[in-house]
């Protein structure tokens, strides 16, 4: 072994970022992350199980004492596990505290590379995490008498919706991470918020069971209109109204913990 | 460009603090280009605050940090492009493969597929990680890991190399190894700015060394400037057998100074040697009437441990058992 080869003297070429080479970045880092989900075989069994579990005991402990306008409670119930098995099984806010607690940050803080690479490559890559999820959830709701009432492209839909929303709240949770630093704390804080949202919802039980006072933020908070559109799309029945609500709540999530989780990871 | 003396990295009154502490109380250096500079101090003295400034992970309250001319507050994404960090927390990804930890940071630096393959087929065999390349990272030993994020960090073949504590917690035959490898990159005209609590380290890598203390540089230069500014040579004793060590260090009480150093553990006594061969002669003299029995004595240049003990003013990292004389009477110390 003789010398290493010396550097090129700083080439200003490559300091500006272009939209292509910040794709290629998250790219990059989405690749990555992907990678260590797959060489963690446990975790991806482990997150399959919540979907099926839930689906199972809802049916069948709450189904037969709560009555649904539609009647059958496995339909009623289904998007509600969906998207409360992305939020509650989510590892955004734990990896990313865990890369941070580690070196890994630091080391793309000091590359030349777009500021949201790394938050973006998080955040798609537990999209495909979260696809995973659906499926084990989709699969479980077929079993227990779980139907598509609507054709094949309002249900696609309408899994792309969980997916979306599920998309939105990963930045929510990668601000949290950012915010508070230690992979434990993460990942309870990370998901604190989203506990009334999932409860007081349409998701498990009608609204109009509920006192009045929790009725108007029942029928108007993010989860239950992303819920009632997904239902809508799968089950049918008036769609344009919840889809439009959910779609500006995940467009709003999107924006604002979009603009936070970039602002924090900038100084953390 | 492999050995101009231009300043390449340029620090100046930088103070950075956190809630009411003061990290970096106002920071001057210069870090020539195609050289070695290792920035020397206790824990918490502020190494690393600084380390994270220049590599643009922190700004600093005040001041100026110019890396290889651009600034690193208003052209960050200009510092990052000059430089490699390798921080004090491994930055390798324990579930990729050596190589694919490798290739992700040649994507990330925007070279071409045939590059990064180039580049990291020759830094997995500079590094002497050929052979485990294809293996999970966290298969590997603390050695192969720190040497895979240094690879990790000359990927993008940076002009400027900023290592913090690259050798903390390394054996001494890894730590030799690694000392190599950033040798071979200075003489290939890559500068180093590394921090240490190593004398040796800075002692063996450093062409300039800046010692900070509490957010302050309070020396800098060579290491042989630095062992001319502590003074002249010193002579060491050693004694025969413990029972000895007292006797001695009252018998050369009228040599001792501030800056001697009484190492029970070692059985070892150091003190300045203004006059040279007369003060040894001296030394001797007073040994023979106190009858002590001396495995060793000698005159030599101060050793980087002691010129960092007189300027910091505590014994930090070197053991309990060296302990600074502050009185003349080393007497009543020796008892305790």
């Amino acid at each position: 072994m003789t010398t290493i080869a010396a550097p090129a003297p700083a080439d200003l070429a490559g300091v500006r970022t272009t939209p292509r080479m910040a794709l290629r970045d998250i790219a990059t880092i989405a690749r990555r992350n992907l990678r260590r989900v797959l060489r963690t075989p446990q975790l991806l069994v482990v997150s399959a199980v919540p979907p099926v579990l839930f689906v199972v005991l809802f049916r069948y402990v709450f189904g037969g004492a709560i009555h649904t306008s539609s009647g059958n409670y496995a339909d009623y119930l289904l998007p509600t596990v969906l998207i409360l098995t992305q939020l509650l099984g989510a590892t955004t806010a734990v990896a990313l505290a865990t890369d941070l607690a580690g070196g890994m940050v630091d080391r793309f803080r000091s590359l030349p590379i777009a500021r949201s690479a790394m938050l973006a490559g998080r955040t798609i890559a537990d999209l495909g995490r979260g696809a995973l999820v659906v499926l084990a959830g989709l699969v479980a709701g077929l079993a227990v008498g779980f139907r598509f009432h609507t054709g094949f492209l309002p249900s696609l839909a309408g899994m792309g919706l969980v997916l979306a929303f599920s998309f939105a709240m990963s930045w929510e949770m990668s601000w949290v991470a950012l915010k508070v630093k230690d992979p434990e704390t993460a990942q309870v804080a990370g998901f604190l918020p989203l506990v009334p949202l999932v409860f007081a919802s349409s998701g498990f039980v009608p609204v109009a069971s509920m006192p009045g006072w929790l009725q108007g933020f029942a029928n108007a908070q993010p989860i239950s209109v992303t819920i009632s559109a997904v239902r809508a799309l799968t089950q049918g029945g008036p769609t344009a109204h919840y889809l439009w609500q959910s779609a500006a709540w995940i467009a709003g999530i999107l924006v604002v913990f979009g603009a936070l989780a970039v602002m924090e990871y900038r100084k953390v | 460009m492999s050995t101009s003396n231009d300043p390449i990295i340029e620090v100046d009154g930088v103070r950075k603090s956190f809630g009411g502490t003061e990290a970096l109380a106002g920071i001057d250096l210069t870090a020539e280009t195609g050289r070695v500079l290792a920035l020397l101090g206790p824990n918490g003295a502020g190494k690393t605050t600084l380390v994270r400034i220049l590599a643009t992970l922190l700004t600093p309250d005040a001041g100026k940090v110019r890396v290889a001319g651009y600034d690193a507050v208003r052209q960050p994404a200009a510092v990052r492009s000059v430089i490699g960090l390798t921080g004090q927390h491994s930055a390798v990804d324990d579930l990729l493969t050596g190589r694919e930890n490798l290739e992700m940071l040649g994507a990330l630096n925007h070279l071409s597929r045939a590059e990064i393959r180039r580049r990291t087929d020759a830094a997995l065999a500079d590094f002497g990680l050929t052979e485990p390349a294809g293996r999970p990272a966290k298969t590997y030993s603390g050695g192969m890991r720190r040497r895979l994020d240094l690879a990790a960090s000359l990927v993008g073949r940076p002009p400027v190399l900023i290592l913090d504590e690259p050798t903390t917690g390394l054996d001494p035959v890894t730590r030799i190894d690694l000392w190599a490898a950033i040798e071979r990159l200075v003489n290939g005209g890559t500068t180093v700015l590394l921090t240490t609590q190593y004398l040796e380290e800075a002692d063996r890598l450093a062409h300039r060394i800046v010692v900070i203390d509490h957010g302050h540089v309070i020396a800098s230069g060579s290491a042989d400037q630095l062992k001319d500014q502590l003074g002249r040579d010193v002579i060491e004793v050693r004694v025969a057998d413990s029972s000895g060590f007292d006797p001695a260090a009252a018998a050369l009480a009228p040599l001792l100074r501030d800056s001697s150093v009484l190492d029970r553990e070692r059985q070892r006594l150091t003190m300045p040697a203004p006059r040279g061969a007369a003060t040894l002669s001296a030394a001797l003299n007073y040994l023979a009437q106190a009858e002590v029995t001396v495995a060793d004595i000698g005159i030599r240049r101060p050793s980087l441990d002691e010129v960092f003990i007189a300027l910091t003013g505590a014994p930090d990292g070197t053991g309990a058992s060296t302990e600074l004389v502050t009185s003349t009477s080393p007497q009543s110390r020796s008892n305790r």
